[in-house]
């Protein structure tokens, strides 16, 4: 049963993922409305220029930096940067939860390879045994302290409870009391994750052994449902956060010479169009590109003048 | 009245939902008291639903009855349901659905918004108060979310909630500062511009100057302002003759040049309210030897685009005839004049709505303007230009469009006192006048726009000019964008900045003329325009 659970719970995490990128991927296209500094606009973007600064840009070589891009993304992905910035207090509480999440994926990542060493019988790299003996309970501890510090920031400033649902604290608490049974299980039961990477092991290996703890059973499938409801609700921002970034706020790629985006204009100026209010609808006009080109407003020509 | 209001309390059943009291507004830095703005006149109250504040932008017609009550919601969810397919909003659709669905309600963006500081932190002006009201109604209505009270929060959809929530878009600037601080990427102020759209493009509620006297007298007219495309040639040819006149430097506006190399679009408001903007870059472009020409074809001989504030179809409208107007003419590329909102509609949104027939390349002339001055082609006295003088950002330019250098290489240039706003180029305060405030001046908007805001950019000028402060110092705020422009306009008039500070306004080619030595000096002057 345990097992079936953490099949479940992967195909699920895997398929929300992919579901979400899917149905953004497949939208149709969407207008420019990029916001500077645009990251990948080389040395203008020091200083938050773009390509437009340049008369007859579209006559010129588009320079994108990759680096640039990254010199962004890195800071913003590991340390929070805009929340550093623009909400310092909060940074307090939620970096060292997300510091927490990426030392805990990477105590699974460890715990994989360990788990695959088991399975091609080499022995475990020491320095791999060690930073997975490491990551983990850093990740569980940080991961409390965070979760429970949202909590309570969320419960008593009034500000923030304004916004916050049940949703808001059941997730927090979710993450809160997982990441206890999983440090109650590291202390009493499974001290060098010996117990976690034979059950890896037997993951990989569809072997169906059960494990002889009821505390590391439990933290096994908490931690499985943890992982499947992450990509189903906001939180699913740890990977969308790719296309409100660079499809967003950073595309700015133009038109002109760029065959793909005319023939998806073609697609989307054909698209239906049922809004009510007089000035669209009623003149037997019916997509996109025959609404846009009547005029509602115009005068007979004799008039005009 | 509370300062501190709940997302619940959106759809109470209560006069008003609350008050800005202006003993809370952020300090500036002098004497400028405040007043209280007045309330709404007793002729607009009856007839629209004023029912969020003492402010009544978009005049949503008061229900009479239940089932004009139910009427206004009901038709309310059928435009929020187009707004999430993609045949009906293939323009945003992704863009909204990305930030409905992944915010984390932390409110890192408050702080960046401007009305937000001004009034004191008034919950009603933080960035995602509405946005928050329309996400539960969203999961809640729209999505149909299973237990959605429970996991997005509980919202009382009624007449007032709809209400309200159509008049708070018109308490946002979209100046879209509060996305630029979002982690995530999430974007509030396009909330904003979108409920907007639900009642123009579904309920067929806009407020009037926008539409009737906007977008749709521009569509009738060739113009908002009602200029048609006899009286616009006549305009500009007296401001040619005035102009030649003054400035002792000879020329003629070009009119409809068939192959010319650039087809200019001001805003045409210039033509009636700053004819000195409309005459400097006829200046400029002669003394330069550029090929260009106006077109007198219908909308395009006014860039303005005030469907880009709140209507999607009709921002279609007014681009496609710009470009079919250039397409016509034959010219090379389309050079926006200084208008923020015609630079950030017609050259990037416009982008992805017209047809590759009618894709003529647009560039902003600034990068013109840059190369003009720098070319060494026209003479320049930078002493005639020596007064303080700083540099206005408007948002549609820079922070969502990334032109920030070209016009600081001319002010470098040419004016040897200039001084940067704090914070400046993408980073920069909206002027208080964006998303089409600027042309609003009904009832009590005006005191609302000058003490709300443009407070934050009031006070980043006063800060610019800390040195120099006081009558007896020339000073100069370059707001090179027509909305921009008449926000100033109206704030400097509001605090009596002329008598007190000597602090006039205008656009970046009047310092470029006034420092040209073809010219006679004194191009720029520090008078009111009555």
């Amino acid at each position: 049963m345990i097992y079936l659970i953490c099949y479940a719970a992967i195909i699920v995490f895997a398929a929300a993922i992919v579901y979400r990128i899917m149905d953004y991927v497949k939208k149709p296209l969407h207008v420019r409305w990029e916001l500077y500094p645009v990251a990948h606009e080389a040395e203008k973007a020091e200083y938050g220029g773009g390509y437009l600064e340049e008369t007859d840009w579209w006559k010129k070589p588009r320079k994108k930096s990759l680096i640039g891009e990254l010199k962004v993304m890195i800071p913003e992905i590991l340390l929070l940067k805009a929340v550093w910035e623009h909400n310092r207090s909060l940074w307090y509480l939620t970096y060292p939860f997300h510091l927490g999440l990426y030392l805990i994926a990477g105590f699974i990542g460890l715990l994989s390879i360990g788990a695959v060493s088991n399975i091609l019988n080499i022995s475990i790299w020491m320095p791999i045994a060690a930073l997975t003996n490491l990551l983990g309970p850093v990740g569980f501890v940080l991961c409390i302290y965070g979760a429970c510090a949202l909590f309570y920031r969320r419960l008593k400033d009034p500000v923030l409870r304004n916004y916050s649902s049940y949703e808001h604290f059941f997730n927090l608490g979710l993450f809160a009391v997982t990441m206890v049974v999983a440090i109650l299980t590291w202390l009493f039961v499974d001290p060098n994750f010996n117990m976690a990477r034979a059950f890896t092991v037997n993951l990989i290996t569809f072997n169906f052994g059960s494990m002889s703890s009821s505390l590391f059973n439990l933290q096994v499938v908490m931690g499985f449902i943890v992982m499947a409801y992450i990509p189903l609700t906001h939180m699913s921002h740890f990977f969308m956060k790719y296309f409100l970034y660079h499809d967003i706020r950073w595309g700015d790629e133009p038109t002109i010479d760029n065959p793909a985006t005319d023939a998806k204009i073609g697609i989307v100026l054909n698209y239906p169009i049922k809004w009510s209010a007089s000035h669209i609808a009623g003149h037997g006009k019916n997509t996109w590109a025959e609404v846009a080109t009547f005029n509602p407003a115009q005068e007979p020509p004799t008039a005009k003048e | 009245m509370e300062n501190t209001i709940t997302i619940e309390d959106i759809g109470k059943d209560t006069e008003i939902l609350m008050q800005v009291d202006v003993k809370n507004l952020m300090p500036l830095q002098g004497d400028f008291p405040d007043k209280e703005w007045g309330e709404i006149n007793s002729d607009t109250k009856e007839k629209y639903a004023c029912i969020l504040d003492n402010l009544c932008v978009l005049q949503i017609p008061m229900p009479k009855t239940p089932e004009e009550e139910e009427e206004l919601v009901n038709k309310f969810l059928d435009g929020m349901r187009k707004l999430f397919t993609k045949e009906n909003n293939w323009t945003f659709f992704s863009i909204l659905e990305t930030t409905m669905e992944h915010c984390a309600k932390c409110n890192t963006c408050s702080d960046a918004c401007h009305l937000y500081e001004a009034t004191g932190h008034n919950e009603m002006y933080r960035p995602n108060y509405r946005s928050e009201i329309f996400r539960r109604i969203y999961f809640k209505y729209i999505k149909n979310k299973p237990f959605a009270k429970w996991r997005y929060g509980d919202v009382d959809l009624n007449w007032r909630t709809v209400a309200r929530l159509g008049e708070l878009a018109y308490r946002c600037n979209i100046c879209r500062r509060c996305a630029q601080t979002c982690p995530i990427g999430v974007d509030n102020a396009l909330i904003a511009r979108e409920i907007r759209k639900i009642f123009s493009q579904e309920l067929g509620i806009a407020p009037p100057e926008l539409h009737d006297k906007g977008s749709m007298l521009q569509l009738k007219t060739g113009s908002s302002t009602a200029m048609n495309k006899l009286v616009v040639k006549d305009n500009v040819q007296f401001i040619d003759e005035d102009f030649s006149e003054e400035t002792g430097f000879q020329f003629e506006t070009p009119w409809d040049v068939q192959g010319a190399d650039i087809l200019l679009i001001h805003n045409a408001g210039e033509i009636l309210a700053w004819p000195e903007n409309i005459a400097a870059f006829s200046i400029i472009f002669k003394a330069a030897g550029i090929s260009w020409t106006l077109s007198s074809e219908l909308a395009a001989y006014d860039s303005i685009n005030y469907g880009v504030f709140y209507d999607d179809v009709q921002f279609a409208r007014t681009v496609l005839l710009q470009a079919q107007a250039a397409k016509n003419l034959g010219v090379k590329k389309i050079v926006l004049g200084e208008c923020g909102h015609a630079h950030k509609a017609f050259t990037v949104i416009a982008d992805r709505v017209l047809p590759k027939a009618l894709n003529t390349p647009r560039e902003s002339c600034f990068p013109i303007l840059r190369d003009i001055v720098m070319s060494g082609k026209i003479k320049f006295d930078p002493e005639r230009n020596n007064f303080p003088v700083t540099c206005h950002d408007p948002c549609n330019l820079t922070r969502l469009m990334g032109i920030i250098k070209p016009q600081r290489d001319i002010l470098h240039k040419l004016c040897p006192q200039f001084r940067e706003m704090n914070p400046h180029g993408p980073y920069n305060y909206c002027c208080g006048g964006g998303s089409g405030f600027a042309i609003m001046s009904r009832n009590n908007i005006s005191d609302w726009r000058t003490q709300i805001t443009g407070r934050k950019k009031l006070s980043q000028i006063l800060d610019s000019f800390s040195d120099s402060r006081g009558p007896e110092i020339q000073k100069y705020v370059c707001a090179p964008c027509s909305n921009c422009k008449g926000q100033l306009r109206d704030i400097l008039r509001h605090y009596k900045l002329l008598e007190k500070e000597q602090l006039v306004y205008g656009g970046l080619v009047e310092l470029i003329v006034n420092a040209m030595v073809d010219v006679n000096p004194g191009y720029i002057k520090w008078e009111d325009e009555g």
